[in-house]
């Protein structure tokens, strides 16, 4: 996948990403359109599918509400690069298909609008803008059966013999 | 190997005699919770895979108590979704409105959560019970969905964090102090995926609300949960309560390889985190020429019966500021009819409060005290984000209750003692 960048900084919650107003629906259209609002209020208007939302430390603190990352995906982002993931926002994804990658450097590095590169098979980003790579760590066996599954319903569906 | 609390309670719900720090495994689950934000999401999950039966009636609770009682049309629609669903798969535990409560205040009380237990709850509070020594981590929808079809949860052994006390809190400090101060100590990925244990002759003398308060707040540190060991004090709670069996997990001895941080209780004075993050702590008496708009005391840390007992006691004799607006959630209804028979309501609403039904609505900015732009609340709540009770540009600090109350008074951030 290939997108261009969004830098956001440390500890973006889940308030910013979408706000406890918006959640009396979980309809992805209906969420996408507030996606990010309380943080910076163009976002849901000008993010083009496949664009990459790279942040800080502990990405997606706070609350529970999978509608965060659901109104992601809801913008067609194709992944999130954070420092780090807080852990609820970091099982969601995982769960209903939103792909993350942790990565320090490329966190730090990759700045605004940038046009950036993600090979999940060879665990690489690359920066067409800046010129330069990063590898990341894959996700333990565990995680990359539940994603190949098409998340984790599916991976226990099939776990149940349905 | 010696094992800490967290991993012995979750070894025991597995067919493994052991697991340690960074195992990945699939734990049995005693009992899992949605509300009306989540559930409804897992309830669509559940149905889109096409399952028919749940694992477990009897270990499902549906409590509606986020957007209700029902504020919207949509809201309305989310909360028929659960009973729809609880009449269907005939569940337990789905609490109507009148006779619910917020739930991490709720299933304590209802003796639903115990001693030992592996829980998980859509909603990131639910490390609240680990006060009671049991392992209970938030999830999201999908999780609960797949724990409705399984009774099963994916997890990351986590590694622990022990927080030891020793010394006696000051007079106006509470377990909310406490937590307030350790969450301004770490940071809030402090704990980042890992269980902090709070533990020492501190933790050991607090009644079991302060116990939820301090567990409840694990979340803002980013830690997976709270715990506390189950002792007399907890035991003591859960009897008469207990709606089922339960085996409290006792340990003994400890790894000698985990990080231990010490604090001095005696010198955790009441705190306040300012916006915009619960990391942001400062002594409540540094902040005496912050002016508010708002006052809010309840929800799932702070609605407890102690809680109302304080702010009574501070309010007694007192008024509300004229330029405040004090509004009190008691978390549950039995907390709610007791704060009734023992007159705190009088006090209350003497002194110009309005007091609510049981919802975690003004919390999360979803409606019951929401905030316009520019407005400052001081709130006894857990999250401190920008626009997390209303508009973006309205500021939330976070407090113990005798500091909301002694607040609401004077109209400014204020210690308790200036009153008193």
């Amino acid at each position: 996948m290939r997108g261009r960048c969004w830098k956001f900084g440390d500890n973006i919650s889940t308030d910013h990403i979408i706000a406890g107003r918006f959640l009396s629906t979980s309809e992805p259209g209906a969420l996408a359109a507030h996606c990010m609002e309380d943080a910076r209020p163009e976002f849901h208007k000008e993010v083009s599918p496949g664009d990459i939302v790279v942040a800080g430390d502990n990405f997606g603190c706070g609350s529970s509400r999978e509608h965060a990352p659901i109104a992601m995906k809801g913008c067609k982002i194709g992944a999130v690069i954070a420092s780090s993931f807080a852990r609820i926002f970091f099982r969601n994804s995982i769960n209903i298909g939103l792909p993350i990658i942790e990565s320090v450097e490329a966190a730090r590095e990759i700045e605004e609008g940038d046009d950036v590169e993600i090979d999940m098979n060879k665990s690489r980003i690359l920066n067409h803008t800046s010129g330069k790579t990063y590898s990341f760590e894959p996700f333990p066996q565990e995680i990359r059966d539940i994603i190949a599954a098409g998340g984790l319903m599916k991976y226990v569906k099939k776990k149940m013999g349905k | 190997m010696v094992m800490t609390l967290a991993e012995k309670i979750i070894a025991a719900h597995t067919d493994q005699a052991e697991v340690q720090a960074g195992q990945f495994v699939y734990a049995g689950v005693d009992f899992c919770l949605g509300n009306d934000i989540t559930a409804p999401i897992a309830i669509k999950e559940f149905e889109d895979a096409g399952i028919e039966r749940v694992f477990d009636r009897k270990r499902i609770a549906l409590v509606p108590d986020h957007f209700t009682p029902n504020k919207d049309i949509a809201s309305a629609e989310q909360v028929k979704m659960l009973r729809r669903f609880a009449e269907r798969h005939r569940i337990e535990y789905f609490f109507e409105i009148g006779r619910m409560g917020i739930e991490h205040a709720l299933l304590p009380e209802m003796g639903l959560v115990l001693p030992g237990d592996l829980v998980i709850g859509a909603d990131s509070h639910t490390c609240t019970y680990g006060a009671l020594g049991a392992f209970a981590v938030g999830v999201g929808s999908t999780d609960l969905a797949a724990c409705f079809a399984t009774g099963k949860v994916w997890l990351r052994v986590p590694e622990t964090i022990r927080f030891m006390f020793d010394g006696k809190l000051p007079r106006w400090s509470s377990g909310k102090d406490i937590i307030l101060h350790v969450i301004g100590d770490i940071g809030v990925d402090g704990a980042l995926y890992k269980v902090m244990e709070f533990t020492g002759p501190t933790i050991s003398s607090l009644p079991m609300d302060d116990r939820f308060a301090i567990c409840n707040m694990a979340i803002e540190a980013g830690a997976k949960t709270g715990i506390i060991k189950t002792d007399d004090v907890t035991e003591d709670y859960v009897r008469g309560r207990a709606k089922r069996g339960y085996r409290p997990c006792h340990v003994n001895g400890s790894p000698d390889n985990i990080e231990t941080r010490s604090y001095n209780a005696s010198k955790i004075s009441p705190q306040v985190a300012m916006p915009s993050l619960p990391s942001n702590v400062c002594p409540a008496e540094e902040l005496s020429h912050i002016k508010i708009d708002q006052v809010v005391i309840g929800s799932c840390t702070n609605g407890r019966i102690s809680d109302m007992r304080i702010a009574a006691q501070i309010l007694q004799g007192r008024k509300v500021h004229p330029s405040v607006r004090l509004l009190i959630f008691p978390a549950t209804q039995e907390t709610y009819l007791q704060a009734v028979r023992e007159g705190l309501m009088d006090v209350f609403i003497g002194a110009g409060a309005a007091v609510s039904t049981p919802t975690c609505g003004p919390c999360l900015g979803g409606h019951s005290g929401v905030l316009a732009e520019g407005e400052r609340c001081l709130s006894t709540t857990n999250r401190n984000f920008p626009g997390r009770m209303g508009h973006p540009k309205s500021e939330v600090y976070l407090s113990s209750p005798a500091v909301a109350a002694a607040s609401a008074v004077t109209g400014r951030i204020t210690h308790p003692e200036e009153l008193i």
